[in-house]
């Protein structure tokens, strides 16, 4: 199979960015008004969810109904507001990400430093799981070292911007902070790690002798209308997407806010109970979610007394390690290095569970 | 007469720009053979880094992203 690259050439170019002119500039102007009004609708939104509970439905705000339905009503506009802005951002923002790209800033790199490079970028060049076998054949053929690219595959879905966007909205900017910090920690640690191993032999054979072809960067070549509707594109897929798992996250954490009486969980998975969180990693590495289908989990536990080390540790875990992605990677992995690739990883999990639940 | 090759383990994605690719070819009126490429040597081979891909009589169109039928219809004109 030949295959060449497109070039795009000049005069198509040259066309394309004059009749797109206009277009950026109607966009960017859209952009600006959705800004100022979703920032007033945002600004509002506290407010209007008491006047509905409270005058309109006449719950009294000590009801245990009445501070369900003000929960209910605040949140679930205000999650779904920070999702558009935040998906919409980064959809911008991979635009001037690719997978070519990472890994030219990538090859040759000294390990540490590329360990800590590969984390970071792990975060904004965009990714999907079923891209995780190409993506680490093209890697390790071109002069990525393994525990680099093994750092990319770890901090690429852990801490992704649906994550902390619903992190940062139901439990605050701290408990997102904290996950994205120990998230890259991990991610640069393990990967690290899995490089001193020296286990370059249990990647099938094959991989390293696969021809990887090159292939023009077109997204480097996007202007911006494009980068714009990239941006539009990732909202429609990913809100379009996890909105149900939002709500439904919104709905536990309202019904156990009138409700569950509060330290319903913390004798099993409190910060008495030292093996609460290794349970928590063993369970959530066979479990596999995305990072909006987990939150209505994360929330029933936090709100019934869970500690948050534990319950950090099996969201990443569930998010992290997952079942699905092991299997693809088998395809280029010997047994030996997905058990270690598992085995770090836990390992990194479990340390960050105990010293939050030791902390805070 | 085209060729299409849709590049990608056989994820969703990769069904939808099969599927896209389709419409797309069939309201423009084109003859062609569609095959789904799932070999990751085959993939690897193209340069493509992240699926789902799409090849016109071997020249690499697009990857990583499925576009609307309108989009893809632009791309093959």
């Amino acid at each position: 199979m030949a295959i060449q690259a497109s070039a795009p050439c000049d005069m198509k170019a040259g066309k394309r960015q004059k009749g797109t002119r206009d277009s950026v500039l109607r966009s960017a102007v859209l952009i600006a008004f959705g800004l100022v009004a979703w920032w007033t609708i945002y600004q509002r939104l506290s407010a209007f969810a008491d006047w509905f509970a409270f005058s309109v439905l006449h719950f009294s705000p000590l009801s245990h109904l009445g501070s369900a339905v003000q929960f209910m009503v605040f949140e679930t506009p205000k999650v779904l507001m920070l999702l558009l802005l935040v998906v919409f951002g980064v959809g911008i923002v991979r635009s001037f990400f690719t997978p070519q790209h990472t890994r030219a800033i990538l090859a040759g790199k000294r390990e540490s430093v590329g360990n800590v490079l590969a984390a970071l970028l792990g975060v904004v060049t965009p990714f999907c799981s079923c891209s995780a076998v190409p993506l680490f054949i093209g890697f390790v053929t071109t002069g990525v070292p393994l525990g680099v690219t093994f750092s990319f595959l770890i901090a690429a879905p852990m801490i992704n911007e649906v994550a902390l966007v619903l992190l940062f909205g139901l439990f605050g900017w701290q408990v997102a902070v904290i996950y994205a910090g120990t998230g890259l920690l991990i991610a640069m640690i393990a990967g690290w790690t899995i490089g001193r191993l020296k286990m370059e032999r249990y990647v099938e054979p094959w991989v390293y002798a696969a021809q990887m072809g090159d292939s023009a960067d077109e997204e480097l070549q996007l202007n911006w209308a494009e980068r714009i509707h990239l941006g539009r594109e990732a909202v429609r897929d990913i809100v379009g997407k996890v909105w149900p798992y939002v709500i439904a996250g919104i709905a536990v954490g309202a019904g156990i806010h009138g409700y569950v009486p509060r330290n319903f969980m913390a004798h099993i998975m409190g910060k008495g109970t030292w093996w609460s969180v290794p349970l928590a990693v063993l369970i959530g590495i066979p479990m596999y979610s995305n990072a909006a289908g987990i939150i209505p989990i994360v929330q029933a536990l936090l709100q019934k007394g869970a500690a948050l080390g534990t319950v950090l540790a099996f969201m990443m875990s569930v998010i992290g390690l997952s079942f699905p992605e092991t299997i693809i990677l088998r395809k280029v992995l010997r047994p030996q290095l997905i058990v270690a690739f598992v085995g770090v990883v836990a390992v990194g999990i479990l340390i960050v569970g105990y010293l939050f639940n030791l902390l805070m | 007469m085209k060729t299409f090759q849709i590049l990608g383990p056989g994820c969703a994605n990769c069904v939808r720009l099969a599927h896209n690719t389709e419409a797309a070819a069939k309201e423009l009126g084109m003859e062609f053979t569609i095959e789904k490429v799932t070999d990751f040597q085959a993939i690897a081979r193209a340069g493509v880094m992240k699926t789902p891909a799409l090849i016109v009589d071997g020249q690499l169109k697009l990857y990583g992203r499925v576009p609307s039928v309108e989009e893809i219809k632009t791309i093959l004109a």
